[in-house]
């Protein structure tokens, strides 16, 4: 069967699994009934234990769906601890529901499935030695990969049940009131987490750091927690996000910047009170520098800036250029910090954030998002996910979910060594072409043929060259030439869901 | 052509290739190392063999380490590794 991006998904598992293939990025007006957890009742006196595997031992049974967040990144050190301790006590058939996986859990994760202790992944994506596992066949199932708000969606729907979430804080009290802005190992928004905290069945908080009785703000809070184990440390804090951040020097880099801040600046969206959400990569922070100088110019002010935060987009909360951050998550130092010292930096949790099945997401009011990719093509479907050898090494994050909004750029040059990233057709379809407006490269940009308003708002600014997307492929393919298609085999190793829960793409294992 | 001594050219920065030449006896042998392997290992060989056999090399053993290099750049390594490995100082015009 084909989906209306054009993709042929397995039909044996779509029907053992009970998907539909992706349709349409209208979500309509459905009404949709919301899970609860279970409650252990408890007066709250006896939570706090001291060893990780006496709480596994408590809590996680064979068959259980259990979680974690990612907000440490590759500072964590309570996966690893706790997945030893499950492995270790023989539990078997573990479904994994993670936020996402970060590179410092792959050789874990890779042990716990050799194990038979997990047979299941659901995550926002993986890259590295656990990509390669798993592109080679590693795992029997297939892992299912959901952004950030569809997993907020599929939390709620009950489509996510999870057993036990696995919850590491830098500061908790006794009954588990806990925030991430104290501590050592402190990473700012704990959005990802909230989440796990409302509808796990049984919550563990793991904390170096256990303060005074009660312990505000309280982003989770005791009356969603089970147990507070204290731990040795939860994570490195120079590994969590990067220090201070560089702008980049990149002169490519910075022409795609530029650009996409004048296609910013010449659309109609740029107005006082606008809003905007930048990704973490060079050109996205370089855009957040242009983008300052031009509201700076033009005496215009944002009324918010979502998503993932920097420390740039904070020092325009500073500044006065934007009114409020909204905060799902933190992706360095300075942005963690400044959440506790600015009360408009506001914490927001996944759903709140991107949840397509809501009462109004974040997402739904945003006006512009500067997005990157591994791979465009010219129906301007984006791949995030997959390598151009074929090998899963991304993550979908919040990508399906902000490309939702009126103004979507995707930031990427036009070839990446040898690789061009535009071409015929993206290896992996994960955010749909009909949320993508403009691709900006560092040659000129192509914007999608069905907003003719942009077409006729960016035809004619000074020093950006307007071209067809299928321009722009065959500009890549001149300089890097034509290369040979990729070979997989038959077998199914991921599903890549829309943030609707229908399937937009499927990964098959690599034939080497 | 002989090969009178082992010599590379080129880097192991991106976007370029390292081409190092030893003595063969057993026609052109290439040893490609590349993360585009399976998209470009045929043109990325296509291009150092025939760019040796221009300069009229027939046995050789290539080790090439590619960091995503374009075609013109695999040639420009390739006949300065060449020229190294020959001992000549001349261009080999005819090639260029």
């Amino acid at each position: 069967m084909k989906n209306s991006v054009n993709r042929e998904l397995p039909a044996d598992l779509m029907e053992k699994l009970n998907y539909q293939g992706f349709e349409s990025t209208e979500i309509g007006h459905p009404e949709i009934q919301r899970v609860a957890p279970k409650v252990h009742v408890s007066t709250g006196d006896d939570k706090v234990v001291d060893s990780v595997a006496d709480v596994v031992k408590a809590t996680v049974k064979d068959g259980m769906t259990i979680s974690f967040h990612h907000h440490f990144r590759n500072g964590d050190f309570v996966f690893n601890q706790v997945m030893r301790a499950i492995i270790d006590a023989g539990i078997k058939n573990l479904t994994l529901a993670p936020s996402s996986l970060t590179g410092v859990m792959n050789d874990m994760v890779i042990e716990a499935i050799k194990a038979g202790t997990i047979t299941n992944i659901t995550s926002s994506g993986m890259r590295g030695s656990l990509g390669d596992f798993v592109s080679h066949g590693g795992l029997a199932n297939p892992v299912i990969f959901r952004s950030h708000g569809n997993r907020a969606r599929a939390i709620e729907h009950g489509d996510i049940k999870i057993d036990v979430a696995f919850l590491g804080v830098p500061n908790a009290d006794r009954l588990g009131n806990a925030n991430g802005m104290a501590g050592k190992a402190v990473f700012g928004s704990l959005g990802y987490a909230l989440m796990d905290a409302q509808y796990a069945n049984q919550v563990v908080l793991l904390t170096d750091n256990l303060v005074a009785y009660p312990n505000t703000p309280a982003s989770i809070k005791q009356t969603q927690v089970d147990y507070v184990v204290k731990v040795d440390q939860v994570g490195d804090p120079d590994k969590i996000g990067s220090g201070a951040t560089r702008f980049t020097k990149d002169p490519k880099e910075l022409k795609i910047a530029q650009t996409v801040n004048d296609v910013i600046v010449n659309s109609p969206y740029f107005k006082n009170g606008f809003s905007f959400q930048t990704g973490s990569g060079g050109a996205a922070l370089a855009v957040t520098r242009y983008l300052r100088q031009a509201m700076l110019d033009n005496q215009i002010k944002a009324s918010f800036a979502l998503g993932g935060i920097t420390k740039p987009t904070t020092d325009l909360l500073e500044e006065g250029l934007v009114d409020k951050v909204m905060d799902v998550q933190d992706f360095d130092k300075g942005a963690a910090a400044s959440m506790h010292a600015n009360p408009n930096q506001q914490e927001i949790d996944a759903s709140w954030y991107a949840d397509p099945d809501n009462k109004g997401a974040m997402v739904d009011q945003l006006d512009v998002a500067i997005l990157s990719a591994l791979e465009i093509d010219t129906h301007f479907n984006v791949n995030v996910m997959s390598g151009s050898d074929g090998v899963i090494r991304g993550a979908i994050g919040g990508h399906q979910d902000a490309a939702t909004a009126k103004l979507t750029i995707i930031s990427a040059p036009l070839v990446r060594g040898r690789l061009a990233t535009i071409v015929p057709e993206v290896t992996t379809v994960v955010t749909p072409g009909d949320s993508i407006d403009v691709v900006v490269t560092e040659y000129g940009i192509a914007i999608n043929p069905r907003r003719q308003d942009l077409v006729k708002a960016l035809s004619n600014v000074p020093g950006v060259p307007v071209y067809t997307i299928e321009e722009l492929q065959q500009l890549a393919e001149k300089k890097v030439g034509q290369p040979q298609p990729l070979e997989f085999t038959d077998r199914t190793v991921a599903l890549i869901e829309y943030r609707d829960g229908t399937i937009i793409d499927s990964i098959k294992a690599v034939k080497d | 052509m002989e090969i009178k001594t082992s010599a590379f050219a080129g880097t192991l920065e991106s976007s370029d290739i390292q081409i190092m030449l030893m003595a063969g006896d057993n026609g052109i042998q290439i040893d490609l190392e590349s993360d585009v392997i399976k998209q470009f290992g045929a043109q990325i060989k296509h291009v150092i063999t025939t760019t040796l056999q221009q300069l009229n090399i027939d046995n050789v053993k290539v080790r090439a380490v590619d960091k995503g290099a374009l075609d013109c750049v695999i040639k420009a390594r390739t006949i300065a590794a060449a020229q190294r490995a020959l001992e000549t100082t001349t261009p080999a015009w005819e090639v260029l």
